[in-house]
């Protein structure tokens, strides 16, 4: 009963630092945008800017209310927040809050895949590397691992591009389904399966290096010894006695990778054409649309405070010899 | 799909299920390509819209497929009426025209237009409160009346011959402008509601569009039934897809739609009126000089960059009129290239040649710095092009690679290179492109041109009733115009496109400056028919 108290203040205590923080975070934002020299006026205009006269670019900057100070801007945005209107996205010409809508789904399912992916590669190769420590899969997975450490997520993304949609032809180069198909599962799951691969993957050697560490730690434990001097077969002894122990301190690494995952995701939906909303992170910030840009820093904020306190709240479940004080 | 599912799926031994189902999944059957019918056309195109309302600049030169306007241009880009019954009526004075419109037109949404409808949309252009970003476009109109439920009257503040080509704006329905909110908030947006042949079945933005006909269009409903334009930036990209047979069409740089020749597809290449443009600022000692001037518009091989370039898909620019528009043009205010002159007029302009091969004035190096956005590679390499055959005659060209928001402030003082263009009246683009009330005015005139002659010259045609008057005076003032040089024009650049012939219908026209799936071939779509 204390242990699930202990979990939950700790969840009250992370969520209570997580509101100045997002808070923070989306002033910071407005600030940085603010101080930016680009000028939302010419994003509002498009090509007509050049066509336009300056008493017209005038009335509308003030129509607009783009000439008033950044604390009055701030103060408007966070009035509208409070009325639970994130504002209209200028990039995107549409409420902030229906292209989160549209957007976020996909990028959800992407993340998902490609950290079960990732998961589940790291985990396998892993134990299997540490397993046979030395041997020949272990010494191809490390030097493997430390090489794609260097590679950014993009360079592996053209890559596959390269490999398996313009040589092979297996799969569809880029987008959600081929052109003018409906939004389908079979459509959506051809097209997935690429970006997903490549996002996993690229954030596989971290953890595949990270579970196979820690499992030659744990097989060198105590218990572990214990576990073979009772002459246990070795597949019990390395997957009931040294993995779960093993497994703890990956679960924090996973969390904490989140970060990760969502720079990635930008760079990966950019390059496949995927419509999720990390790609609207880099329209929105190129065109200094401060109600999309903030509303989405603030979201990738949450995903991170999210993923660390899963994390954590998922080890203290699983070790009782975590404190939950933290 | 050449992939082999049965031995991905038992090899999946150390691959989690959802992994397996999604490569089952992907192991369909692939979609053939082109569409199953000659009812549904597929393109791809590198740029997508932002929004698709008419007030914020979609369609607003016509052929918006979801938009109609009171008038739109027919492939020999004269006016015809569209929403209007009949062709726009100036009053004696000129300073208001009458439309009468069309009573069997019904918007998307099923509501009947008339008069109160063009009335909204107009007001709504003109009205600060809607911040519309097209209402520079719109000068000369002062205002706009409703006479009865199929007139409406056009109050201008002076004179404009050519307000009825301005008629192709796409009219909204009257409620969806009824609040005074900034029109970025509209649903119309995303949502277009208008009368226009096809209606926006879905936007998956970032990916595609889809448009279905309505088949209750007043112009009858069209026989390509859906179109589907997916949004695929790079070009090289475009060009692979298109080559997998995934589109019917798309638009390609023109070397690069040059390799599609002999393939499933024809290559059509249209001239336009999309000029190039080298601004000389008259804030700028050396820009600003006449012999500077004339001799660099006599120092350019426009002929010979278009080659290099541009595969020689575009045609060489003296002034802001092609000379494809045989009617307007005037052959004898074009530049030829002729170093040796250029040369001349330089030596007797006063500008002697330096030690270092740059000539100077009184103390004044012939030399400038010449700007063009980053981003853009056809005015880069027009700007590198430019530099050389400036340097060959003693003038000096320093080259800035810049934002936009580093040029706007700059462009009073440094040259840039600039991009714009119209087919239609010759007043659309060249009037606030070369009459002194618009200098230094936003990036109507940014280099601040001013020549009395010329100005007398773009006012005369806005007054001039008889059609063969305003000939005169725009052949007139090209001709002031060459005679004092304020830009120089490089090239008339070809818009290029790959398609697939499936269908009767196709009118070449010449393209505005924007250009990809709206006009191009595609600009009349709506009265195409299947060849099957």
């Amino acid at each position: 009963m204390t242990r699930t108290r202990e979990i939950g203040w700790l969840v009250a205590r992370r969520l209570a630092f997580a509101v100045p923080v997002l808070g923070i975070v989306a002033v910071g934002v407005f600030l940085l945008a603010a101080a930016s020299p680009f000028d939302p006026i010419y994003q509002y205009y498009g090509v007509d800017a050049f066509t336009a006269t300056g008493a017209d670019l005038a009335a509308t900057r003030a129509r607009l209310g783009l000439d008033d100070g950044v604390f009055q801007q701030l103060g408007r945005w966070l009035s509208g927040i409070a009325s639970g209107d994130l504002g209209t996205s200028r990039s995107f010409r549409q409420p902030v809050a229906q292209v989160i809508a549209e957007r976020l789904p996909w990028t959800l399912l992407l993340v998902t895949f490609a950290l079960v992916v990732a998961v589940v590669l790291a985990v396998v190769t892993g134990t299997v590397a540490a397993w046979r420590q030395g041997g020949m899969l272990d010494r191809v997975v490390t030097a493997i691992g430390h090489a794609m450490e260097g590679i950014p997520p993009f360079v592996l993304a053209l890559g596959a591009i390269a490999v398996f949609s313009l040589g092979l032809g297996w799969l569809p180069v880029a987008g959600l389904t081929d052109a003018g198909e409906q939004v389908t599962v079979g459509q959506v799951a051809r097209h997935l399966l690429l970006p997903a691969l490549v996002l996993g993957v690229s954030q596989t050697p971290w953890l595949v290096l990270h579970v196979r560490g820690s499992l030659l730690g744990a097989l060198g434990e105590d218990h572990v010894s214990g576990a073979r001097a009772r002459g246990l077969p070795e597949h019990t002894v390395v997957l009931r006695h040294a993995l779960p122990t093993a497994l703890l301190p990956f679960v924090t690494l996973v969390g904490t990778r989140i970060p990760e995952l969502v720079t990635g995701a930008v760079l990966v939906e950019t390059v496949f054409s995927w419509p999720g909303i990390a790609e609207a992170v880099v329209t929105a910030a190129l065109a200094v649309d401060f109600p999309m840009l903030a509303a989405l820093s603030v979201l990738a904020t949450a995903a991170v405070l999210t993923g660390s306190l899963l994390a954590d709240v998922a080890v203290a479940l699983a070790d009782p010899r975590v404190a939950a004080d933290g | 799909m050449a992939i082999d599912c049965s031995r991905v799926i038992t090899r999946g031994g150390i691959v989690v299920g959802v992994l397996l189902s999604v490569v089952a999944a992907g192991c369909a059957a692939p979609t053939p390509p082109g569409g199953p019918s000659g009812s549904e056309m597929v393109l791809a195109d590198g740029y997508e819209p932002e929004s698709l309302h008419p007030l914020l600049g979609y369609g607003v030169e016509g052929a918006s497929k979801f938009y109609d306007g009171l008038v739109a241009h027919d492939a020999d880009r004269q006016v015809q009426p569209a929403l209007a019954a009949s062709a726009p009526e100036p009053a004696s004075d000129h300073l208001s025209w009458t439309v009468r419109l069309r009573t069997d037109v019904t918007f998307h949404d099923g509501s009947t237009f008339d008069a109160d409808d063009v009335v909204a949309t107009f007001r709504a252009l003109l009205g600060p409160a809607y911040a519309s970003s097209v209402r520079s476009d719109w000068a000369t109109l002062a205002g706009v009346e409703r006479i009865d439920a199929q007139t409406v009257r056009f109050d201008l503040n002076q004179p404009d011959a050519a307000f009825p080509h301005r008629l192709t704006l796409g009219i909204v329905p009257a409620e969806a402008v009824a609040d005074p909110v900034p029109v970025e908030s509209s649903p119309l947006a995303s949502m277009p509601v208008g009368t226009g042949p096809y209606t926006l079945a879905e936007w998956r933005r970032g990916e595609s569009m889809e448009l279905a006909a309505n088949e209750s269009y007043w112009g009858g409903a069209p026989a390509v039934e859906s179109i589907t334009i997916v949004f695929a930036v790079d070009d090289n990209t475009r060009a692979q897809r298109l080559r997998s047979g995934e589109f019917d069409g798309t638009v390609l740089p023109p070397a690069l739609a040059q390799t599609f020749v002999g393939s499933q597809y024809t290559v059509r290449h249209h001239p336009s009126a999309d000029f190039r443009a080298v601004t000389l600022p008259t804030a700028n000692p050396v820009t600003a000089d006449p012999a500077i001037r004339m001799a660099l518009n006599h120092a350019v091989d426009r002929q010979a960059m278009i080659g290099g370039l541009f595969a020689g898909r575009g045609s060489p620019a003296s002034n802001p009129i092609p000379e494809v528009l045989t009617d307007y043009s005037e052959p004898s205010a074009q530049f030829g290239f002729d170093r040796a002159r250029a040369e001349r007029i330089l030596d007797e302009g006063g500008w002697v040649l330096g030690p270092d091969g740059t000539r100077v004035k009184d103390g004044v190096p012939a030399r400038f710095t010449l700007m063009y956005p980053a981003t853009d590679t056809i005015r880069r390499d027009l700007a590198q092009g430019f530099t050389s055959y400036a340097r060959a005659v003693g003038i000096d060209v320093a080259l800035e690679g810049l934002g936009w928001e580093a040029i706007e402030p700059r462009m009073g003082a440094d040259a840039l290179v600039l991009g714009d263009g119209s087919p239609f009246d010759p007043d659309i683009v060249s009037y606030p492109l070369l009459h002194s009330s618009y200098a230094g005015d936003g990036f109507n005139n940014p280099a601040g041109y001013v020549n009395p002659a010329v100005d007398a010259g773009l006012d005369a045609p806005r007054r001039a009733v008889d059609p063969e008057q305003r000939i005169a005076a725009v052949k007139q003032w090209q001709r002031d115009y060459a005679a004092a040089p304020g830009f120089v024009f490089l090239a008339f650049l070809d818009h290029s496109y790959v398609v697939r012939d499936r269908w009767n219908g196709y009118q070449q026209v010449v393209d505005p400056h924007s250009h990809g799936t709206t006009w191009g071939p595609w600009w009349n779509v709506e009265t195409w028919t299947s060849r099957r």
